[in-house]
């Protein structure tokens, strides 16, 4: 729908949304900038914003001090590995729910998003006891198994509200024209749900990248992520400001990326239903 | 051949009954019309031919062969839907084409019967399109085309132009009755407009509440309604259904006039009234008149111009032959 704003309201809402998008990009801008100072310069008061001597020391730094690879290998599989498991059960689960619902059916998956209002820590020593006593502790698997437990119900959600918006209609039809299941979920459904699918994976592999709790609690170093990698610059013997940014561009620099070239993949999939 | 027929077909979705027992024939060839309000059954049945629905009990019988447990797909019939439900990621070629890909028909075959469609559709020029990029009416088409292609045993349409602008669905209408006189195969068709059925069917078949009201031509339900509801349903505007003393005189406990056998006269005749509101279409003149003998005002039609005004007194007299008569149950006497 078209509607009429006086230039002087767009101009408004124009400042303000470049305001909040700066406040929000501005941690991330530091966090760039600081990783190019010295040590010196990073803590610096007043600070210094780019008129510094911009240098590449703490990038090389952290590369002899600590295999980047190995963490990101690791952040690879888990995010991949737990977004797998988690479409294999969340597929299925919401497809279910969107086709058959039963009266039951919101029950379940105002439950399932009830698991998220829990505080994390509230669960931690008995996943840790289950964790030594299977042998879990510092392995991928394990790690794998927790994060695609706690992204399983907003994966579940997400699936759910995308086939909703498929038409039961156009499966309907395809039936009438002599589809059969198969022909049904591989010619119809399936194209349909692409856009959803896509979307999803992406929003887990980001979740599952970023998520620190479960990643630093259950890791030592052979599962450690990229985000125990990040954790380890802030060491015993103080803050290293420059090298901790350092390690945080390092980190966050895959899934930005990935994020930027699928930005308009993400939107689509977060407001999806709100706008058609 | 397209012979359906329901058996005592019932349909319940849990406690809640929507369709009693029903029995019904449909004859090879028939353009049968089920209309009836909103949410009287109209799709649940449809859907319950077409095997979208499994039946709670009853038989229903295609071409002589018992089809209830039969799927959609094995019952030779075709289906348009009100949403249109076209397959929004492919080209109108390969919506139409899906039926026949289904059925494992050959490219080039596909390819004739296709464009043939297209062609009488007159989509030839959107066949590379998608759904999105077509007009209401354009997506209307390639359902039909969709259901065309693979020359089923029997179409069924679920309030197919309920979609469409007012003009566009009077030029929808004639299509799909050309259509049916072209292909002379049997249609199944669902409306709530009564219009609609008067001008298109063969059979109408009047539902309310899953039960079946009436089942007569157009005809026959506008000259003998069997009971208050159908004369209510059919015709339009409304016909007047006056209880109490005036239907008395009649020997009925209701009595029915259709607004256009209303003698209407500013001097003389049955009921006197006045005039509520006047509508001057030209080609008729259309009164909503409040009388003491109903509550409601009456709707009295006069053909042409009749130069009566909101205010004014007009006297009705109801045509006496063309006087229906209901007993207390609504049911009509004849
Ligand atoms: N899948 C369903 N589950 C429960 N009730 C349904 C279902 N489908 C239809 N109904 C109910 O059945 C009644 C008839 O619906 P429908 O056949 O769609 O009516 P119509 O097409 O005549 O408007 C409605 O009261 C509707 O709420
Ligand atoms: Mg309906």
């Amino acid at each position: 729908m078209a509607r009429n704003v006086s230039p002087g309201r767009k101009i408004g809402t124009t400042v303000l949304a470049w305001f909040v998008g700066l406040v929000i990009f501005f941690p991330i801008l530091w966090t760039f900038l600081t990783s190019f100072k010295t040590e010196l310069q990073a803590i610096s008061i007043p600070p210094v914003f780019v008129g510094f001597d911009w240098t590449l020391e703490n990038y090389q730094t952290i590369q002899t001090q600590s295999n980047y690879l190995h963490f990101m290998m690791n952040s690879i599989y888990l995010s991949l590995g737990s977004t797998a498991l988690g479409l294999i059960v969340a597929v299925p689960a919401a497809w279910a729910m969107a086709f058959s619902p039963t009266k039951r059916t919101k029950d379940v998956l105002l439950w399932m998003l009830s698991t998220k209002m829990l505080p994390a820590v509230g669960v931690l020593i008995p996943v840790y006891l289950m964790f030594i006593r299977f042998g879990l502790l510092d392995s991928r698997l394990g790690l794998i198994v927790v994060l695609f437990l706690i992204n399983l119900p907003i994966i579940v959600w997400m699936l759910y509200t995308y086939f909703k918006e498929i038409p039961g209609e156009i499966l309907e039809a395809a039936r009438m024209d002599g589809a059969n299941l198969r022909k049904e979920i591989t010619q119809v459904l399936a194209p349909m749900a692409v856009p959803g699918i896509a979307s999803t994976v992406l929003l887990n592999v980001i979740l599952s990248w970023n998520e620190a709790f479960w990643t630093l609690n259950l890791t030592t170093s052979n599962a450690a992520p990229l985000t125990a990698f990040i954790a380890s610059f802030s060491s015993p013997q103080g803050n290293f400001y420059a090298k901790l940014s350092a390690a945080s561009m390092l980190a966050i620099a895959p899934i930005l990326i990935v994020g930027w070239f699928s930005q308009k993949q993400l939107v689509r999939g977060l407001t999806f239903g709100a706008v058609k | 051949m397209g012979q359906i027929h329901l058996e005592k077909v019932r349909k319940a979705f849990g406690d809640v009954v929507i369709i009693p027992e029903l029995d019904l024939q449909i004859e090879d060839g028939e353009f049968v019309v089920f209309v009836g309000p909103s949410g009287c059954g109209k799709s649940t049945l449809l859907r319950l031919i077409a095997g979208l629905e499994d039946v709670t009990g009853g038989k229903i019988v295609i071409d002589g062969k018992d089809a209830t447990e039969l799927p959609p797909a094995k019952r030779g019939l075709a289906m348009v839907f009100q949403s249109y439900a076209l397959y929004p990621h492919m080209s109108v070629r390969k919506n139409i084409a899906f039926p026949l890909k289904m059925a494992g028909m050959d490219k080039a075959e596909i390819d004739k019967r296709v464009d043939y469609a297209a062609k009488t559709l007159n989509l030839d020029n959107y066949i590379d399109r998608r759904p999105a990029q077509l007009s209401g009416g354009q997506r209307q088409r390639v359902a039909i085309g969709r259901a065309i292609v693979r020359e089923p045993e029997a179409f069924l349409f679920d309030e197919p132009l309920s979609n469409l602008d007012a003009a566009l669905r009077v030029g929808m209408r004639l299509e799909i009755s050309e259509l049916h006189q072209r292909l002379k195969t049997t249609m199944v068709y669902v409306t709530h407009d009564q219009v609609e059925a008067m001008t298109m069917a063969d059979k109408i078949v009047v539902l309310r509440a899953g039960n079946i009201e009436q089942v007569g031509s157009p005809l026959e339900l506008y000259t003998a309604p069997r009971n208050t509801f159908v004369a209510g349903f059919i015709g339009s505007p409304k016909m007047n259904l006056i209880g109490g003393a005036e239907a008395g005189k009649f020997n009925a406990a209701t009595m029915g006039i259709r607004p256009e056998h209303v003698r209407l006269s500013t001097s003389e005749g049955a009921w006197k009234g006045t005039v509520k509101v006047s509508e001057h279409l030209g080609s008729d003149t259309f009164l909503h008149v409040e009388s003491p003998v109903h509550d409601e005002p009456l709707t009295v039609r006069a053909g042409g111009e009749f130069p009566v005004h909101s205010g004014d007194v007009v006297y009705l007299t109801p045509e006496p032959d063309k006087v229906h008569r209901f007993d207390a149950n609504g049911l009509a006497i004849r």
